[in-house]
């Protein structure tokens, strides 16, 4: 394998006393970055890219891409602890982990997490060094049908089998749409939904929604049920750190499948915050009926991290290729390699094998790094559910606005995070699934967008979404992902219609 | 003897303090605000000009980048319209500060901003993937001619540079395409690499990679001359050999994008002249040059009356294309 040769001349640039220093520094900044929600990783890496103006360009892209790592990791600790999804990517986390947590195993739930995400991580590397040639024809492939396939394919996985009322969920749905649609359209060049507003012309940014939705919504919930965190009596012991690890392997079935999902999203490229969603959807699709999902369940966790940091790492491999970002922290990245002179595109394997071998043998080494550091504060943020709520309700306030100030340093925004802050209480109170909201708010502009190009080449036929097996196939898969459970329902009450009459 | 010491200390405090008046220079951190979001060309010229400022120590204050790319930049403009008068704040963008109010009905006017200087121009050409059987721009017009409107040509945006080019060439030459819109040049570029689109009008920059592998290649460039000699890119051919769009028989001599840095209106003519000197001084340096080269574009510092003049003409001729698509705002 000429691969792994090249790999190997990579691991000789990477690890080095000054790059692995390089590594821990990335990752501890990243972990600061993705902890605060709305600071995230796309602003933590472009507000450290003045100082790789003057670092060779192999330093400076392994320092880039360790906070970015470190930042993935970060991201799913507040998710797991307050409800608040450091990054957008680990909105799904919550779903599982934040449940975990309040039942008193926040250590479990961390370790969950993090284990989960550094196999994730490791699977996507992994996938980049055996494949990279392949990988890189094979996202070429996808033009407009072949994209709004896979958003629809992330739809339908998501929501094929809800377990809330239907209504219920399809409200739901269609106010993400609507709010995915504020602000100018890339198609059209029109701006709106932004009643004249300066401030809603960017769009309603995502992140500040879901620190409303999530983390105030949760607060409001805490306050009205009398001013006490539940399950504050969390225990610490060490030991819990390693019992979850070796738990681990039980759920390899969950593993795998989140680490392929994540790897093709990252590849195709759907991004992590799709690759999460999706993941999840498809681990309670196949789970057994009446095991709930959403009440703390261990395969809710490892299945979004997984697909989150497979498709993270993935998501590199067509910004280096193809000179496509499939993640808004790639797209700062790829900033930073033009600024540095050097051009992404299928020739820079090519032409700079140092440095496209050095970050893929670093991504190794760091992600070793990052879950060994990340491993070791699990502990003191588990601690941090032991304060009293009195104490910590206020500081978790008071994250959850700055976080929404720092997404664009809109004052604006500082409302919008109240109003859908009460908007999650009353979702909440009356049994409205937050999720569906979420998902459509992430890809419904995208889907869009998709869908309209494929109108404008195709000239208004559907048929171009079964013009070629590729597409074709994820459309009849999506398809059969929302019809099938629906069909399997009808079947079991027409037997137990009829093992009734029988037992009469 | 101590008195007349402090005095004289202290008249040429006074003294120096004058001097530093009649030569403004900024009091605070400065804040660039980049017309799109983190990554794109705008934000690496932004970002090429800190790091080129930094270097050089053109500054004695530090500088914070902003990224304010919302609808198409405009939300940088606003930002400089409710910021008037503040010298510490400048705004990167391209020809879109004066376009944009055309096409859209925006909270800004151009007369919210005064141009500093454009520091580069950024070439159009006409690119088709690796293995189209059009040899040179005749034949490809040629080709949508003879089958209207089904040759898609993708562009970043709508109404916006890219479709404005599409929309002249269409005017110019009589031929139809179909427009299809993608969120940025990198995007577009690797639709037309996979074949998904059949041409885009990208800059250099944007489609080097794809060039570098044969997958994609250039008819011609919008400029009137050819642009700077080069090491081949791929093959024998160099950003040299590829002709103008004139030599290949469509009439538009130039269509360039310019790289422009604006301050807020309102600013004093020291204030301004700071940052004029400044650019130049930035465009003088070799990292300028090479940045400039790096990125394919043509290096030219505009500041002054040939700014002031070259907006005009670009406006005025871009706003005849928008009347003729019918795309100007009410």
């Amino acid at each position: 394998m000429e691969n792994i040769g090249l790999l190997m001349q990579g691991f000789q640039v990477a690890i080095t006393p000054m790059h692995i220093t390089i590594m821990v520094v990335g990752v501890l900044l990243g972990l600061v970055v993705g902890v605060l929600p709305g600071l995230g990783a796309p602003n933590g890496v472009s507000l450290l890219i003045p100082l790789t103006f003057t670092m060779d360009p192999v330093s400076a892209i392994i320092l880039l891409a360790s906070m970015y790592w470190g930042a993935l990791f970060g991201g799913s600790t507040t998710s797991i602890l307050f409800n608040i999804p450091g990054e957008p990517s680990s909105v799904a986390t919550t779903f599982d982990g934040y449940p975990m947590a309040q039942n008193g195993q926040s250590t479990r739930a961390l370790t969950l997490a993090f284990m989960s995400a550094g196999f994730g991580a490791l699977v996507g590397v992994v996938v980049i060094t055996l494949l990279s040639t392949w990988a890189a024809d094979f996202a070429l492939r996808f033009g407009a049908p072949e994209y709004f396939s896979v958003y629809f394919l992330a739809f339908c996985a998501f929501i094929g089998m809800g377990s809330s009322a239907p209504l219920k969920t399809i409200i739901s749905l269609l106010i993400g749409l609507a709010l995915s649609t504020v602000g100018m359209d890339t198609i059209t060049g029109s701006l709106r939904l932004t009643f004249g507003l300066n401030e809603l012309m960017g769009g309603v940014s995502f992140l500040v929604v879901v620190i409303g939705l999530f983390g105030l919504g949760e607060i409001l919930m805490t306050v009205q049920d009398g001013l006490h965190f539940r399950g504050v009596a969390s225990r610490i012991d060490l030991r819990d750190v390693f019992r979850t690890i070796a738990e681990l392997p039980r759920y390899w079935a969950t593993l795998l499948r989140s680490s392929a999902i994540g790897t093709w999203m990252g590849i195709t490229p759907g991004g992590p915050t799709a690759a999460s969603f999706m993941s999840y959807g498809v681990a309670r699709q196949w789970s057994r009926p009446g095991e709930t999902f959403g009440k703390g369940r261990p395969e809710g966790i490892v299945a979004p991290e997984t697909a989150d940091h497979s498709a993270g790492t993935c998501a590199m491999l067509p910004m280096l290729a193809l000179g496509v970002p499939s993640s808004a922290t790639a797209a700062v990245m790829m900033g930073g390699l033009m600024i540095w002179g050097l051009t992404p595109g299928p020739m820079l394997f090519a032409t700079k094998p140092d440095f496209v071998w050095g970050l893929i043998a670093s991504m190794y080494v760091a992600n070793i790094v990052a879950v060994v550091l990340v491993m070791a504060t699990v502990p003191m943020f588990a601690a941090l559910l032991r304060i009293p709520f009195a104490v910590i309700g206020p500081v978790i306030v008071a994250i959850c606005f700055v976080g929404a100030y720092t997404v664009s340093n809109s004052t604006f925004d500082l409302w919008l995070v109240l109003l859908f802050g009460v908007v999650g209480f009353f979702f909440s109170k009356l049994n409205y699934p937050l999720a569906p909201l979420v998902l459509a708010m992430v890809l419904g502009h995208k889907a869009e967008n998709s869908f309209h190009q494929s109108m404008i080449l195709s000239d208004g036929s559907l048929g171009v979404f079964w013009s070629n097996p590729l597409v074709g196939s994820i459309m009849s898969l999506a398809l059969m992902l929302i019809i099938v459970p629906q069909l399997a329902k009808l079947v079991s009450r027409y037997r137990n219609r009829g093992t009734l009459r029988s037992a009469r | 003897m101590k008195k007349t010491s402090l005095v004289l200390a202290v008249a040429t405090t006074l003294l120096s303090t004058a001097g530093a008046f009649a030569q403004w220079a900024p009091e605070r951190p400065v804040e660039f605000v980049v017309a799109s979001g983190a990554g794109g060309g705008t934000d690496n010229f932004a970002r090429t000009i800190q790091s080129i400022i930094a270097q050089h120590d053109l500054m004695d204050q530090s500088v914070v980048v902003l990224n304010k790319g919302a609808g198409s930049g405009a939300e940088a403009f606003i930002y400089a319209k409710a910021n008037a008068g503040d010298p510490h704040k400048l705004i990167f963008g391209t020809n879109n500060v004066y376009l944009l109010p055309h096409v859209a009905k925006m909270a800004y006017t151009s007369d919210d901003l005064v141009p500093v200087a454009a520091l580069a121009l950024d070439e159009f050409l006409i690119w088709v993937k690796g293995d189209a059987p059009y040899a040179d721009a005749g034949q490809f017009i040629e080709a949508a001619k003879a089958d209207p409107g089904s040759i898609a040509f993708g562009g970043s945006q709508s109404k916006d540079t890219d479709e404005t080019l599409v929309a002249l060439i269409e005017q110019k030459t009589g031929a139809e395409f179909k427009y299809v819109p993608f969120n940025g040049g990198g995007e577009v570029g690797v639709q037309l690499a996979g074949g998904h689109i059949a041409a885009n009008v990208n800059n250099p920059n944007e489609n080097l990679g794809q060039w570098q592998a044969g997958a994609i290649k250039p008819l011609c460039v919008f400029s009137d001359q050819r642009m700077a000699e080069s090491e081949p890119v791929h093959g024998d051919m160099g950003w040299h050999d590829i002709p103008t769009c004139t030599e290949s028989g469509i009439d538009i001599s130039a269509y360039q994008m310019p790289r422009t840095v604006w301050l807020p209106a309102g600013v004093t003519d020291e204030q301004l002249a700071f940052y004029v000197d400044m650019m130049e001084k930035v465009s003088q340096t070799p990292e300028w040059q090479e940045y400039v080269a790096n990125t394919s574009q043509t290096g030219r510092f505009l500041a002054g009356e040939e700014l002031a003049s070259f907006i005009d003409n670009s406006e005025t001729s871009t706003v005849e294309v928008f009347k003729a698509e019918g795309w100007t705002a009410q």
